[in-house]
């Protein structure tokens, strides 16, 4: 059974619909490119997955693990494995960093019936993966993502990823507005977590990221439909002759 | 009878029946319970309190209850004066000429706490005084604080209490030049009694005052902050009111830069739930000779019902033309995208709706400077959202 089942998913938002009927099935230990110009709905369906409540699911199906994914909570879903690296990671000010993990981690931990942490191993766990994405330690008393650089952001949620062992990670423009340094290391955050048993959805705009996370597929998505399915020879076709070459524009520009 | 009369007739059944006093007290007595029965209590026509109506006070009747301030961390030269010692300053700053509830208070005068900080004496040891209410009853707690020149303290006035009981408190501050003085009031009182109270401070040349106002009791509050600064005066006046149910918090500040190079920095913060009402007016006077006057107020309301009320309101006052004053309201909801964000780190949505209110009210809470004050602030806070939560 496949980890991951989307069939023929629609979701709009404001009324204008969005994702016109995506199909996509992925398997445990698999790393799944999206790719597509703006305004495509790659983000839109990073954020359907995570559970939004902004967009609207009109039609379709989503089996993940064996369940009805879109009958699920936010929280549910993160409790049954599924982690998204926002695009935009959102700032909360008076929560500390230390104290928002801990407790994302106590309850992932409990609902998988585990017994939760205790401060110290939660600080020693915590303290070996802020040294793989190469974060300052201080860095957790602050609040979450308040005054954070736009890098240090991204890392931060690749960091937060490594915590909380997700089966399924959704990884949305996580390359978008990195420098080439802050990408390696990112990309290395989650290449060490490459695995047999998880999931990887990486979803980008540009091919670059695709050099250093090797996709096993790439899906090309446009105007809400993934027109075009390949190996990660399509990112490399894409990166020669752009979406023009296979037809498509930026949705804006269109 | 008139209104005014019908409400103000229990209150002199009471006064007749005080013990005497001296005679310059019993004379100060004497013209406040005057101007007490010539003002009434207030409606909802006066200006001054448009929002708030009192009518339940002014209908309630109440026995004469003993407001015995308990007062504890008296160390380091600071003194407990009596109410001969307090003479001197007694109704200087509290004016009752136009404030029914401090002309009530100052003609019930009877256990004034009074403090003294000599100069230059520096008190570590926060100075705590407490009121107990005790249901059917009126008390009326005065309190006087004289904080001599280059003086430091730490003053922790509290209210608590249980049933239905009216609590109408007058504290003064006279902070000498250059004293530093962090104030703190905790009103917790029982959620079926009514709480007035007015602080007036008189703060000289360079001095640094503090007041923090934390508000999370009664079922009617009228909090007034009234302070008078002076050449080169800072002063840090800010609140935090958490209401739910029926409650209603009224907060009136004043802060008057009489003179030049003044700085004063206000920020309230309200958390409001269900029916709760929330009124928030804040007067900042710069005075013509106060040049180089620096002075910032905001209000924030977090609302988390859809019933619940502010009504929030800056009142600025500048005859000065050299100065910088800016302020700022701002009244808004829970954010769904940090919301959306916890829970999809797994933590539950009321869980994160507690986390991201007490996120809300953690920089007022942050700025205590007492640790164990600061300690069962942030319990309370936290069993307050949990409540919440569980409803």
């Amino acid at each position: 059974m496949a980890l991951l089942e989307i069939k023929d998913l629609h979701a709009e938002v404001g009324g204008k619909e969005i994702l016109k009927g995506i199909d996509l099935t992925v398997e445990a230990g698999e790393v799944h490119a999206i790719m597509g110009p703006n305004g495509s709905g790659k983000s839109t369906l990073a954020q359907v997955l995570a559970g939004r409540e902004l967009y609207v699911v009109t039609g379709g199906q989503v089996i993940y693990d064996g369940k009805d994914l879109l009958a699920m909570s936010p929280e549910d879903r993160a409790r049954s494995g599924i982690f998204l690296a926002f695009q935009y990671p959102v700032e909360i000010p008076g929560v500390s960093n230390l104290y928002f993990l801990k407790a994302a981690l106590n309850t992932i931990r409990k609902s998988r019936g585990e017994d939760e942490l205790d401060a110290m191993d939660f600080l020693n766990l915590v303290r070996e993966k802020m040294k793989l994405m190469e974060m300052d330690q201080t860095l957790l008393n602050r609040p979450v993502n308040a005054g954070f650089s736009g890098g240090e952001k991204k890392r931060n949620e690749i960091f937060q990823m490594a915590v909380l062992e997700p089966k399924l990670a959704v990884l949305d423009e996580t390359d978008s507005g990195l420098d080439i340094d802050a990408l390696k290391l990112v990309s290395t955050g989650v290449n060490a977590m490459r695995s047999p048993e998880r999931a990887m959805i990486v979803v980008t705009h540009y091919q670059r990221l695709l050099n250093h996370i090797v996709p096993d597929f790439v899906h090309v998505l446009s105007e809400g439909r993934i027109v075009k399915s390949g190996g990660k020879e399509l990112a490399l076709q894409l990166e020669e002759s752009g979406y023009a070459g296979l037809g498509i524009h930026d949705e804006e520009a269109a | 009878m008139t209104a005014v009369a019908e409400q103000t007739g229990a209150w002199l059944a009471e006064f007749t029946g005080l013990a005497t006093v001296a005679p310059w007290a019993q004379e100060l007595r004497e013209t406040a319970f005057q101007r007490f029965a010539k003002l009434g209590f207030p409606t909802t026509h006066d200006e001054e309190w448009r929002f708030t109506n009192v009518a339940p006070i002014a209908r309630a009747s109440f026995k004469r209850g003993l407001a015995a301030g308990q007062v504890t961390g008296l160390t380091g030269g600071a003194q407990a004066g009596t109410l001969e010692e307090a003479r001197q300053h007694l109704g200087r700053l509290a004016a009752f000429d136009q404030n029914a509830f401090v002309a009530l208070n100052t003609a019930f005068l009877e256990n004034v706490v009074a403090i003294r900080i000599p100069h230059g004496a520096v008190i570590q040891e926060p100075i705590q005084i407490t009121y107990n209410g005790v249901a059917g009853h009126a008390t009326h707690p005065r309190l006087l604080i004289v904080v001599g020149a280059d003086a430091h303290c730490t003053i922790v006035e509290s209210y608590t209490g249980a049933g239905n009981y009216f609590t109408n408190a007058v504290t003064e501050i006279v902070a000498g030049d250059r004293a530093v003085v962090d104030h703190y009031k905790i009103q917790r009182e029982s959620l079926e009694a009514f709480h007035v109270a007015t602080l007036a401070a008189q703060l000289g040349r360079s001095a640094n005052f503090v007041s923090h106002s934390i508000s999370l009791g009664g079922a009617l509050v009228r909090n007034d902050v009234n302070v008078v600064l002076s050449e080169g005066t800072e002063a840090t006046i800010n609140g935090l009111y958490i209401v739910n149910g029926a409650q209603h918090i009224d907060n009136h500040t004043s802060i008057d830069h009489a003179k030049p190079h003044g700085t004063s920095h206000e920020l309230y913060k309200g958390i409001l739930d269900d029916q709760a009402r929330a009124v928030f007016n804040g007067r900042i006077i710069v005075r013509q000779d106060a040049q180089k006057t620096d002075s910032k107020q905001t209000n924030k309301n977090l609302v988390l019902s859809d019933d619940a009320v502010i009504d929030t309101k800056p009142e600025l006052q500048i005859w000065a033309d050299d100065v910088r004053c800016t302020h700022g309201a701002t009244i808004g909801q829970l954010d769904a995208e940090s919301l959306f964000y916890l829970q999809s780190r797994g933590i539950g949505k009321q869980q994160a709706r507690s986390l991201l209110t007490y996120a809300f009210a953690q920089d007022i809470v942050d700025r205590i400077k007492v640790p164990a004050l600061k300690d069962s602030l942030e319990r309370i806070l936290f069993e307050k959202f949990h409540e919440h939560r569980e409803k």
